[in-house]
């Protein structure tokens, strides 16, 4: 644990946090069909079937998975496309 | 009564054919016009949601008031669009016997918006679907949400077969 009284470069310096790329999350939920998600990575993605359906169950048997990830406006970007489709879909920093 | 599932299928000249019964396209067109009727009153950049459609509208930020609110001015009202623009060519083409994987893409968007609706009025959950009870007071509109399971289950069937995703055609992944 860092003293109070340090300063941490790595948190005190805003362009660290600026500069780590974005990720986009899928969170499984009751509703959306496993089939529909697994078409949806693929189209939306280019994914193949089996990297798809892959997430697919990371989504539903973990909770969540990575999609995709990169800038900022990309991510907006996909997290849009994915409401698009009715799947939860959230942005964070990759941390 | 006879169950009769709903089909498409992927033809041989490319195109997905539908084959809906009149009650079935009865059907979907009045959930057209309660799904649009729910988006149009409820809809707004800054509003609250109704619960029934709030999957529709996910938060992208759920850590961060502030970037949440950016996302939605940003992205709204362009979801909206999209919705209630998928919703008027399914019903211009709810009585076709054909449609194209591009029309098969708003088909499917559209049956989703509504199970995700009705889902979500429903209550599903994760559990296993209890037996169908006929006399129970949520019956039409359970039978209801599993007609749209079966329907959008065939449709990705469909769109899938003989489509082949550009991972697959790269040969990686």
């Amino acid at each position: 644990m860092s003293d109070a009284t340090t300063i941490d470069p790595e948190v005190a310096d805003p362009n660290v946090l600026a500069d780590l790329p974005w990720v986009v999350l899928v969170w499984n939920d009751p509703i959306n069909l496993m089939s529909y998600v697994a078409w949806v990575f693929q189209k939306l993605f280019g994914y193949s079937k089996d990297e798809a359906e892959r997430l697919m169950l990371q989504v539903h048997e973990e909770g969540r998975a990575v999609v995709s990830s990169g800038s900022k406006e990309k991510a907006e970007l996909d997290v849009a496309r994915l409401h698009e489709h009715g799947l939860w879909a959230t942005m964070q920093h990759d941390k | 009564m006879i169950f009769r599932r709903l089909t498409f299928a992927r033809t041989s000249s490319g195109t997905i054919s539908v084959r809906l019964s009149e009650r079935d396209q009865n059907l979907l067109t009045m959930l057209i016009g309660e799904l649009r009727e729910l988006l149009v009153s409820n809809v707004s950049a800054d509003g609250d949601l109704p619960d029934a459609i709030r999957r529709l509208f996910p938060t992208a930020h759920p850590d961060d008031a502030d970037a949440e609110a950016d996302y939605r001015s940003m992205m709204r009202d362009q979801l909206l669009a999209q919705r209630l623009e998928a919703l008027e060519r399914v019903e211009n083409s709810i009585e076709d016997d054909e449609i194209d994987d591009e029309l098969a893409d708003a088909w499917m968007g559209v049956i989703n918006d509504m199970r995700l609706t009705i889902g979500t009025i429903l209550d599903v959950t994760e559990d296993d679907e209890p037996a169908f009870d006929p006399e129970a007071p949520d019956a039409a509109i359970r039978f209801t949400y599993s007609n749209l399971n079966l329907l959008l289950g065939d449709l990705v069937e469909a769109r899938m077969d003989g489509w082949t995703s550009p991972g697959d055609q790269a040969g990686n992944q």
